[in-house]
């Protein structure tokens, strides 16, 4: 790998676990779309910021872009709360409005400027390497690393500090509010470093890609755990592989940079909705199989239990009756007989069927828990 | 038994209904038969399945096992004999429609696919919410009623169906003394008319004063029947699990005034 | 302004754009307040994003930039991301709206691995592929317009045809399934309306400002009427208005693309009719207060 390469990935893992530690909160808080919203209303702070310095690597468009972002939110929390419109139409509105502002003031005044509207969407990560921070006459490495370096201890540093209020305010609000902690401002804290990420990385990536690693790895690790550090943990682990297998697969089919990390990001989250151990759809349908067997004796030992003391018991432990009854057909029936049995709750002789006392042990304990 | 689909079949009739919901059964092997022309509460604490066993005879939830026969039939040959009214807050009340809009799609399902309502569908609906005592409200706005007012007009667009079974969940639940009083009115004339009705209700105090018949549910039927013989302290007792008080002494006929406590 | 009116009605060009942009209104503004009353407003957000792999891949196996085939396309791969969105959040606890997100950027990331493959591949070709991204209203023809006109026409009679059946859809579902009717089968009609609402208009405003013209057009006609009727023929007609509007101001002058104008003007509708619309308008409320306020305080002076 030659340096470029290593730089190249190494500017992408940090964007990715960047981006993952506000992503988190977002997808906790189901506010996932804000970070589409954001990422696409930066631009217009972007561009703004640009008019006044014109210059393409001035801190100011960080400034800009990050006051933007929180406009955007203070917009679509102005619109929802007029009670008129509704909090999902209110993020489909206004960044739209933010967005074309932008590209129109960009098509008109700025079109001889590398502010290219594709490279808004598609991001140059390509191109990072190149551009250098230079101190002093010494060369220390490419500008987009330290700067989303920086971002990242930023997030570190902030959601450590906060991490009881975010916790907090993400799983109950009221009770926050109760203790004296304004959800508000824990909140538009919140969107301010959603910001910042989006800018950082939106240079390197585009805002799509940012949408991608703030909430597919987050997603990823909601469903591999329950516990709060551990998918704050596990989401900046999976956004780091993705950029860094989006990586190599660009490198392999020479395609975008950006793309192909949010492809990766894309298959990491389906194999976890496929394969995760408790929460996936695999381990769910086995489970719902497993249970299917285990209600189905439940059932029969409870049926058996019910009727054994009345008149048309003889009929009702019948095992053609039971296919009638239950509704089994008779494969069906015929296996969980089989597998009662072995457990030791019936006994079976041919047509009739009798409860045996751990049969009637786990009747009585399904009646009365 | 349940195969033959006789002329004095059940209204309702359910064989060993089990629902579960992630793992949890949340109807365990329920047998119910509702007879003709009873007006029935269904009572149980919360998470008994209350609601569940209203919407698996509707076929709205999926089943582990058992059967529910309408009439002795499966539920769609008989859809036009049953009427459902949900949760008031089951709706966005926001919705740009007109009160007179909601009991007239009430009468969709005899319309058919396509066919819009003409006069006769209108003139239904205008009818049934004279019943309810909301005709001058028929070209309101639906955000614009109050609890009770919303309630009514779910009954009415159920009333306009002309259906033989009516199920209703918790119609009493936030609703004014006024609707209250209608709704009951409303209820006993129904049940005159020779239909059947089932509520799952949630205020044991009026159990008796409204309904004949009721049916005790947690998780499991614990007994279906006549008020007088079911409604009594020990089935209440084992239905909510200690968390019962009741009220004063037993009536003559064994009935109590009770109310449940320690739950949300 | 004559000289507009002149050329809006003489101009090969304008009459052509401004005629899509009307169509793309009415359709995108009609469909899309079925998505907004249900509360799926971003949905149209994550099937326009998702539609762009659908493009490119339309484009790869046939080799036709046919404005037919590549809506085909977006229409597929549009709703397969939509089935995609359905089926996670039935089946894992990740909720509507990351199950948005993730589909839309992955989806769309996807799609940019394709262009550039493409792009790579041949050098001319890839230039019309792109044009999808924001649109280019301008380079319309009268044919992409008789597509639009058709696949709308399509879309809005079904809208039509299904009236009652999509209402009770969108307003209680629950109940309409015990009337009988396939709910789930009337969810995938209005899913494939919105889809087709969306593709139709991907030509002309691109993926990425699609979702506003699903969203704004409903937003503000809510304002006017109660009644779901007017509605969403109200939608539809402030989504031609945002149309034609955007593509008459984006003729006057160069270098201003049309798409961006088009949701200038539609987002423009919504704050006039947040602000002013009777009964619900915030400033026509305020107005309203003050007057009584005013009569209020004469009556209580003349009052002993």
């Amino acid at each position: 790998m030659s340096a470029p390469q290593i730089e190249i990935q190494l500017i992408a893992v940090v964007i990715a676990a960047a981006c993952a530690l506000p992503g988190t909160f977002l997808v906790l808080r189901r506010m996932a779309l804000m970070s589409d919203a954001i990422s696409h209303a930066i631009l217009i702070g972007i561009v703004l910021a640009f008019f006044i310095t014109e210059d393409l690597a001035s801190p100011l468009l960080i400034v800009g872009a990050t006051l933007t972002g929180v406009v955007t939110v203070s917009l679509v929390e102005l619109l929802n709360r007029t009670g008129r419109v509704r909090e999902d139409a209110a993020i489909g509105l206004v960044f739209p409005v933010l967005f074309s502002a932008a590209v129109l003031l960009i098509a008109r005044y700025a079109g001889n400027v590398h502010l290219d509207t594709d490279a808004v969407l598609l991001g140059e990560l390509a191109f990072a390497p190149f551009d250098r921070f230079i101190v002093a006459g010494w060369d220390l490495g490419p500008r987009a690393l330290y700067l989303m370096g920086g971002i990242l201890a930023l997030n570190v540093v902030i959601i450590g500090l906060l991490y009881k209020e975010l916790k907090l305010v993400t799983f109950d609000a009221g009770l926050a509010a109760a203790l004296g902690f304004a959800p508000a401002v824990v909140h538009y804290i919140l969107m301010s470093l959603v910001s910042v990420t989006a800018v950082g990385a939106f240079e390197a990536v585009g805002s799509i890609l940012v949408v991608a690693l703030m909430i597919a790895p987050p997603a990823t690790a909601y469903l591999l755990t329950d516990r709060l550090p551990v998918m704050l943990g596990l989401g900046a682990l999976t956004g780091a592989v993705a950029a860094a297998g989006g990586y190599w697969l660009a490198h392999w089919l020479d395609a975008s940079i950006a793309g192909s990390m949010a492809m990766v990001a894309g298959l990491l989250f389906g194999a976890a909705c496929l394969f995760a151990p408790q929460r996936g759809v695999i381990a769910a349908a086995r489970r719902r199989a497993a249970q299917r067997w285990e209600f189905a004796q439940t059932m029969l030992a409870i049926h058996l239990f019910n009727h054994r003391d009345t008149p048309d018991a003889a009929t009702e432990s019948r095992v053609d009756h039971l296919q009638e009854h239950l509704r089994w057909d008779p494969d069906f029936a015929a296996q969980v007989i089989h597998r009662a049995e072995r457990r030791g709750l019936i006994h079976h002789h041919g047509q009739a069927l009798t409860l045996t006392g751990e049969g009637m042990r786990v009747a009585r304990e399904a009646l009365v828990g | 038994m349940l195969a033959t689909a006789t002329a004095t079949a059940h209204p309702i009739t359910v064989r060993d209904l089990t629902v579960a919901y992630h793992d949890r059964a949340v109807l365990w092997d329920v047998d119910l038969d509702v007879p003709r022309g009873v007006l029935m509460a269904i009572v149980g604490p919360n998470g008994a399945g209350k609601t569940t066993l209203i919407k698996a005879i509707l076929g709205l939830v999926p089943v582990v096992a058992g059967q529910v026969r309408i009439e002795g039939k499966p539920l769609a040959e008989v859809r036009r004999r049953v009427a459902y009214v949900p949760q008031r807050g089951s709706v966005d009340w926001d919705f740009p429609t007109s009160v007179l809009d909601v009991v007239m799609m009430g009468r969709y399902g005899a319309l058919g696919w396509i066919r819009r309502p003409g006069h006769r569908e209108r003139q239904a609906a205008l009818d049934a919410l004279e019943q309810v005592g909301m005709r001058d409200f028929a070209g309101r706005q639906i955000s614009q009623l109050s609890g009770g007012q919303q309630q009514r007009v779910f009954l009415a667009r159920a009333l306009v169906q002309d259906a033989a079974i009516y199920l209703m969940d918790e119609p009493f639940q936030g609703v004014d003394a006024t609707t209250e009083r209608t709704i009951v009115g409303l209820l006993r004339d129904l049940r005159s008319a020779g239909k059947t009705v089932v509520v799952v209700h949630h205020d044991l105090q009026t159990v008796p004063e409204y309904f004949d018949w009721v049916t005790l549910l947690n998780v499991r039927k614990i007994a279906s029947g006549p008020v007088e013989e079911v409604f009594t302290p020990e089935l209440l007792r084992r239905t909510y699990g200690g968390h019962i008080a009741f009220l004063g002494q037993p009536d003559q006929d064994g009935t109590v005034a009770a109310v449940a406590g320690g739950e949300e | 302004m004559p000289d507009l009116l002149h050329d809006l009605l003489f101009d090969y060009t304008l009459r052509t754009v401004a005629l899509g942009a009307a169509i793309l209104g009415i359709v995108s503004g009609t469909l899309g307040s079925y998505a907004v009353l249900r509360r799926q407003s971003l949905l149209g957000d994550a099937i326009s994003h998702a539609a762009l792999p659908g493009i490119a891949l339309a484009f790869l196996l046939t080799g036709s930039k046919a404005p037919l085939v590549l809506v085909l396309g977006a229409a597929v791969a549009g709703w397969i991301g939509t089935l995609l969105v359905m089926g996670v959040v039935r089946s894992t606890r990740v909720k509507f709206d990351s199950a948005l997100g993730i589909i839309l950027s992955v989806f769309f990331g996807i799609g940019l691995v394709l262009l550039t493959f493409i792009q790579k591949r041949e050098d001319a070709t890839q230039a019309g592929l792109d044009k999808f991204l924001f649109g280019q209203a301008a380079t319309i023809l009268a044919q992409d317009v008789v597509t639009m006109a058709a696949l709308g026409g399509v879309a809005l009679f079904l809208m039509l045809l299904f009236w009652k059946e999509l209402k009770l859809l969108s307003f209680d579902p629950e109940f309409g399934s015990t009337l009988g009717f396939p709910i789930r089968a009337l969810d995938i009609l209005l899913t494939t309306l919105l889809v087709i609402a969306i593709v139709v208009g991907l030509q002309m405003v691109g993926v990425v400002l699609m979702s506003a013209l699903v969203v704004a057009p409903a937003v503000a006609a809510r304002q006017w009427t109660d009644r779901l009727g007017l509605m969403i023929a109200l939608a539809g007609g402030f989504g031609a208005l945002a149309g034609v509007s955007g593509a008459v101001i984006s003729s006057t002058a160069a270098r201003l693309p049309t798409g961006p104008l088009i949701v200038l003007c539609a987002s423009a509708l919504v704050l006039i009719s947040l602000c002013f619309a009777p009964n619900r308008g915030i400033v026509w409320n305020a107005l309203r207060q003050r007057r009584n306020r005013r009569r209020l305080h004469v009556e209580g002076e003349v009052i002993p």
